[in-house]
Order: C-alpha cells, then sequence, then structure tokens
C-alpha cells in the first residue's frame, strides 16, 4: 500500500474555446495522488482548480495529455469501460443545496447509483445499505423519507457524501465541499470526511480556497495559478519553506487569529495576467516583485527542487537560501 | 452619553413577521461604538449580523421586517423616529453601507464615473466638475486608476469592483461605515489588499466601523472590539485581544475550536453539535442550549444575562474564570 500511485496526470491540458482565443483552464499538469492521501489543491477563483478535479474523472474532456488511474489511461476509455470505472471515482460538490434533487426523498437520492450501477439484485439489499450508509454519514435513520429542503446545509453535505460512498468508491474529488458551510457545521464535515477515509482507505482530492482547511486535512499539497501547478510538496514543506513568491504571498495573506503575533501582510501589486491566450513566460511574472527578463520571456520548469518537493520558478534557490525575501 | 459616541444600540428586537410565524431575528442587543473605533460583528449565517446593520441604516424591508423594540442613536438622535427624508439625509452622510457582492452593489449600465458623481451630487450642492474631481480623488485613494472613470462595471474585476464600492460608500465623509463582509466575495491575495486599504482610510478619516464577518481571522486583522452573536443576541463581547485569549462563552469557545489553527498541527477540530436553531422557533431557556456541551437544568429553564464588565457574556456560568486569571 505504501506510496502506491493511484492518479497520475501527465501534462494534463484543457482549453476552452472563447470568442478571444483559448482559455487556458488547465495547462500541462503533472501530478501523482497515492493510495490512501489527500492531495490538496489551492488557488484563487479561476485559477483551474475546479476544472483539473473535472479532467481528472473526465467530467470534461481533456484537451490533450493523460490521466492514469491505477497505471490505465482513462482518456481512450469507450463510454462503457468509463461508466463501469466510475464506480471507482465519484465527486463530492461545493453547493449541497444545488447537487440534490428536490423532488427525491433522502432514501431515493442515495439509492440511485446503486440502481444505476445494478449494484444489488433486491430492493431489500439497497435499502439495507442506504441505511448502512445513513449510519455511516450520521444520518438517522426518520430522514429516509424526508426531502432535501427539511435539510440545513450540514445535512444535506452528509447526503451527498452518503451517495458518493454508496457504490464504493476508491477516489473521491472533493470540490470545495465545506466552503457553503458555517465553521461549527464545517468542522463536523471535516471531521467526517477524514474519519471514513481511515475506515474505508479513500483516496481524496481536496480543492479548496482556504488554505487552512486544506492543511488540516491534506497529505500532499499543490498550489495552482492560472491553470497551471506552481508548486507541490508535502504540507509541512509547503507552509514552512514554500519556495515559489506566489505561494508565499498566498500564506501571508490568510487572516490569522493569532492576536499575540500580529504578521505582516505581503500586498502583492500588479495586475493579473489574463488565461486567455497567455504570453509566454512565468505568469505570475507582473504581480511578482523578484521578476527579471528571464521570467517575461522564457516558461518557468516544474522540477523537483528538494527530495518530493516541486516548484516552477526561474529564481527558487534565491527564495530557498534566502537571498530574495519579500520586503514587508 | 458622552460626547464621542457615535453609535449606541439599546435593546434593539426586530422580527420579521408573516401571517404564519414571526422570526425572531434579533432579540434585544446592546452595543456602542466610539470615534475611530471598529467593532466586528461575528457570528454564523442567521446569527442576526445583518439585520442588525440593516436595522441601524433605517433599512429592514418592512414588511415583513419590524423593530419591535429598542433604541438606537446614532451621535445622540434616536434614528428610529426619523423621517425618510431624515434616513436619506442621515445614509452616506453620516452612516454608509459596503455589501458583500460588489457586483450587485453597482449598476451594471451606468459607468463607474456617473454613478460616484450621482452619490456626491444628491448629498451635496456641487457642480457636476467638482463632484467629478472628487470622485477621481478617492478613487486614487482606494487605488484605482482615475482613467477608468468612463468604464462600465463589467469591466473591473472583483477586487477592483469593490475598490470602487468602497471609494462610493466614503465619498461624503461618513462618521461611520458598515460593512458587511467586505471581502468574502474575494481571493485570499486581494482581500489582504482590500482589508489593507479599509484599515488606511480609517485611520485617516478617523472613522468608525462596524464590520460583519464570520471570519475570526479577518476581525483580528482590523478590529478593536468583537461582539459574537448567536441566534439575534450578543452572547460575548469585549477587545478583540481579551475575547481571543481568554473566550468565556462555550459558543465562542466553540468557533474556536472548530476553525483549523495554521500555526498548529496537531489540533484536532472539535465541531460544535447540531445547528443554529429556527428564528421562528427559538429554544426556551438560553438560545444556545441544544448545541452546549456544559447545559445544565437551568440553561433549559431560564435565559442568561449578561455577566462582567467590559468583556461580557451571557451564560450561567462562569466556565472557564480559572482559565482567565
Amino acid at each position: 500500500m505504501e506510496n502506491q500511485v493511484l492518479i497520475e496526470t501527465r501534462r494534463l491540458k484543457k482549453y476552452f474555446p472563447v470568442p478571444a482565443g483559448f482559455l487556458h483552464a488547465v495547462d500541462d499538469v503533472n501530478l501523482t495522488i497515492n493510495k490512501g492521501e489527500t492531495l490538496g489543491i489551492v488557488g484563487e477563483s479561476g485559477c483551474g482548480k475546479s476544472t483539473l478535479g473535472r479532467v481528472i474523472l473526465r467530467l470534461h474532456e481533456a484537451t490533450s495529455g493523460d490521466v492514469l488511474y491505477d497505471g490505465m489511461d482513462i482518456n481512450n476509455f469507450s463510454a462503457d469501460e468509463m461508466r463501469y470505472m466510475r464506480q471507482n471515482m465519484q465527486i463530492i460538490f461545493q453547493d449541497p443545496y444545488a447537487s440534490l434533487n428536490p423532488r427525491m426523498t433522502i432514501g431515493q437520492i442515495i439509492e440511485e447509483p446503486l440502481k444505476l450501477h445494478k449494484i444489488f439484485k433486491s430492493a431489500d439489499e439497497r435499502r439495507a445499505r442506504v441505511e448502512e450508509l445513513m449510519e455511516l454519514v450520521g444520518l438517522p435513520m426518520r430522514s429516509y423519507n424526508q426531502y432535501p429542503h427539511e435539510f440545513d446545509g450540514g445535512r444535506r453535505q452528509r447526503v451527498v457524501i452518503a451517495r458518493a460512498l454508496s457504490i464504493n468508491p476508491q477516489f473521491i474529488v472533493c470540490d470545495e465541499p465545506v466552503s457553503a458551510l458555517d465553521v461549527s457545521v464545517q468542522a463536523q464535515i471535516l471531521n467526517l470526511l477524514m474519519e471514513l477515509q481511515k475506515k474505508m482507505q479513500l483516496t481524496y482530492m481536496f480543492i479548496s480556497h482556504d488554505l487552512s482547511v486544506v492543511k488540516h486535512i491534506s497529505t500532499n499539497i499543490g498550489v495552482m495559478y492560472l491553470g497551471q501547478l506552481i508548486e507541490k510538496a508535502s504540507k509541512n514543506d509547503i507552509f514552512s519553506q514554500p519556495l515559489h513568491p506566489y505561494t508565499i504571498a498566498l500564506l501571508s495573506a490568510i487572516p490569522s487569529t493569532n492576536v499575540l503575533a500580529k504578521s505582516k501582510k505581503i500586498i502583492l501589486k500588479g495586475e493579473i495576467n489574463s488565461p486567455i491566450n497567455p504570453k509566454v513566460g512565468c505568469r505570475f511574472a507582473t504581480r511578482c516583485p523578484f521578476a527579471t527578463e528571464k521570467c517575461t520571456s522564457e516558461n518557468p520548469v516544474f522540477t523537483e527542487a528538494m527530495p518530493g518537493h516541486f516548484v516552477a520558478c526561474h529564481r527558487w534557490k534565491e527564495v530557498a537560501d534566502g537571498t530574495l525575501a519579500f520586503d514587508v | 452619553m458622552e460626547n464621542n459616541t457615535v453609535l449606541e444600540v439599546k435593546n434593539l428586537h426586530v422580527h420579521y413577521v408573516t401571517s404564519d410565524s414571526a422570526a425572531k431575528a434579533v432579540n434585544g442587543i446592546d452595543f456602542e461604538i466610539k470615534e475611530g473605533e471598529a467593532l466586528g460583528l461575528v457570528g454564523e449565517t442567521g446569527a442576526g449580523k445583518t439585520t442588525t446593520a440593516l436595522a441601524v441604516m433605517q433599512l429592514i424591508p418592512d414588511p415583513p421586517g419590524m423593530i419591535v423594540d429598542g433604541e438606537i442613536y446614532f451621535e445622540g438622535n434616536n434614528v428610529i423616529y426619523n423621517t425618510d427624508k431624515e434616513n436619506q439625509a442621515m445614509r452616506g452622510n453620516g452612516i454608509s453601507m459596503i455589501f458583500q457582492d460588489p457586483m450587485t452593489a453597482l449598476n451594471p449600465i451606468m459607468t463607474v464615473g456617473d454613478q460616484l458623481s450621482e452619490v456626491v451630487l444628491t448629498h451635496e450642492k456641487l457642480s457636476k466638475a467638482e463632484a467629478k474631481k472628487r470622485v477621481i480623488e478617492l478613487l486614487e485613494v482606494v487605488g484605482v486608476k482615475s482613467d477608468r472613470y468612463d468604464d462600465y462595471p463589467h469591466q473591473f474585476s472583483g477586487g477592483q469592483k469593490q475598490r470602487v464600492v468602497i471609494a462610493m460608500s466614503l465619498l461624503c465623509n461618513p462618521k461611520l461605515l458598515i460593512a458587511d463582509e467586505p471581502t468574502t466575495a474575494l481571493d485570499v491575495t486581494i482581500q489582504a489588499q482590500v482589508l489593507e486599504i479599509i484599515n488606511n482610510l480609517r485611520e485617516k478619516y478617523k472613522m468608525a466601523m462596524i464590520l460583519i464577518t464570520h471570519d475570526l481571522g479577518v476581525v483580528a486583522e482590523t478590529c478593536d472590539k468583537v461582539a459574537i452573536m448567536y441566534a439575534g443576541q450578543i452572547v460575548e463581547a469585549g477587545t478583540v485581544r481579551e475575547v481571543y485569549l481568554h473566550p468565556r462563552h462555550p459558543y465562542t469557545r466553540g468557533l474556536f475550536d472548530s476553525i483549523p489553527k495554521l500555526d498548529d498541527d496537531s489540533s484536532e477540530l472539535i465541531p460544535i453539535e447540531g445547528a443554529i436553531s429556527n428564528a421562528a422557533d427559538l429554544p426556551s431557556g438560553c438560545y444556545f442550549h441544544p448545541r452546549c456541551r456544559y447545559c445544565q437544568d437551568i440553561c433549559r429553564k431560564e435565559a442568561p444575562a449578561q455577566q462582567g464588565g467590559e468583556h461580557q457574556f451571557m451564560c450561567h456560568f462562569d466556565l472557564f474564570k480559572e482559565e482567565a486569571e
């Protein structure tokens, strides 16, 4: 089990045609996710993190590049093969208000994937499985015949999780699963996801803009900026020794509840580049205080700077040895 | 009342009444803000934060909303008895508000310059050219270039739009700024920029501020005082430092325990079980008792009173007293 790769992407790209050209939503992403681990993906709105999750599940077709699931290239699968594969991979969406059919009962919602994938023959077996799942995610049995509108956000998200787990997937993309919830309820759902991971050896890709949540749940963290993965490392390395200037600025910008140690924030200047037909060079260069001519003329390569620590920056060495430091 | 108190709210109750129920959104809150002070109003969805702000602005939608009890003094004047005309003069000039979503706060078919000038021309007797000059000055203060005066809102990014909205709220030098989740729709690096602008402007114009948010981190970065709201009540209030270091109400404790800390890896999240009560069907006794891990018999029967002085909290017990000393 140790360090067995479950998901691998190779030069994965997804471009969307727009009137002005192509929007590079996911651009040349190489990453691996090991079995039983959580890869957290952070980045700001529009950086392509949700698209990346969807392309990995083939909910969007990739423009080019490969997605390997347990060594199998799923981009070449036929529709039937893909339907079969989907039993292994599920997604949990952000908005628990929009992802449940308001006209189905909780029981019917959780049962539906079991019917679709023809997992059990009899209705009794399905019912038993639904009840087992409801218990697993902490839903009371009396809610079997209730409708989604009777539930608050936290309980709805439990229904969504039960539905995703119904067919025993190995891999779940969690796309901002707690962003719509209040903090007290958010903690309930985070604890549930971590408990289920332990119990069922699940592998997660956890997409969020909230760095403290990602730090709490992840094994490794990837940082995205305008469609590209710019840094990836274990969560401790990302937080203790970030190598990309954007990661450093991002970490500094998180509002802290620590009133004793107030840190000065790094305030980025400059305009954000457009992801439509991006120019050659580092996409962060317009906001980076350390940008040189090379940064605007040459694409930085995503390289392994330190064991297990990848970064795409021309000047990471100077960042690492402290020659370059933000002026705050 | 001292002269430097800008706003004082006493025993405010706001209900939303429909034919078959009454949602008790705000249930007896008291607070005051002095000149130049920033108060963070923190709470979950449905805690009554925005309703409180709307009551101060005299913008509660009526029907169904009603201020059923209480007093709101702005510069010594009880605004509840204001006429519509007096309210209009107060809004913008005396108190102004920044809303959460900058897109819906701007008119999509008017240029940014025109809608900002309109604010100035409504409140002050100035010529169009003078108004334009004022607008451009303020746009530059918040970091929007003057050549964007004739652009439409859709041509701005989210962070730029929020800057425009901030500029708009400051055009008439208000004494009090109410910012309702001003950075919730923004990314963290942009949030840091916007908070810095708000902090600088507050210092420059000596403005008092109510910052409404669910993010305890944002309050720690910007406010002097904090009030924690739950089910339409202020359950704990004090200086940010006191409340953050020694929370005395079980709900405040619960909030801190349920957020992941960046500088503390080991800590496990301890959620608050259950969900906030329906405002139309509030529990007996202490409104927090169904979710409270320290709940006793008295909590189910009797509503607790405020205790403490500068750092006040609403609980039958003083559970964390020793820790605080």
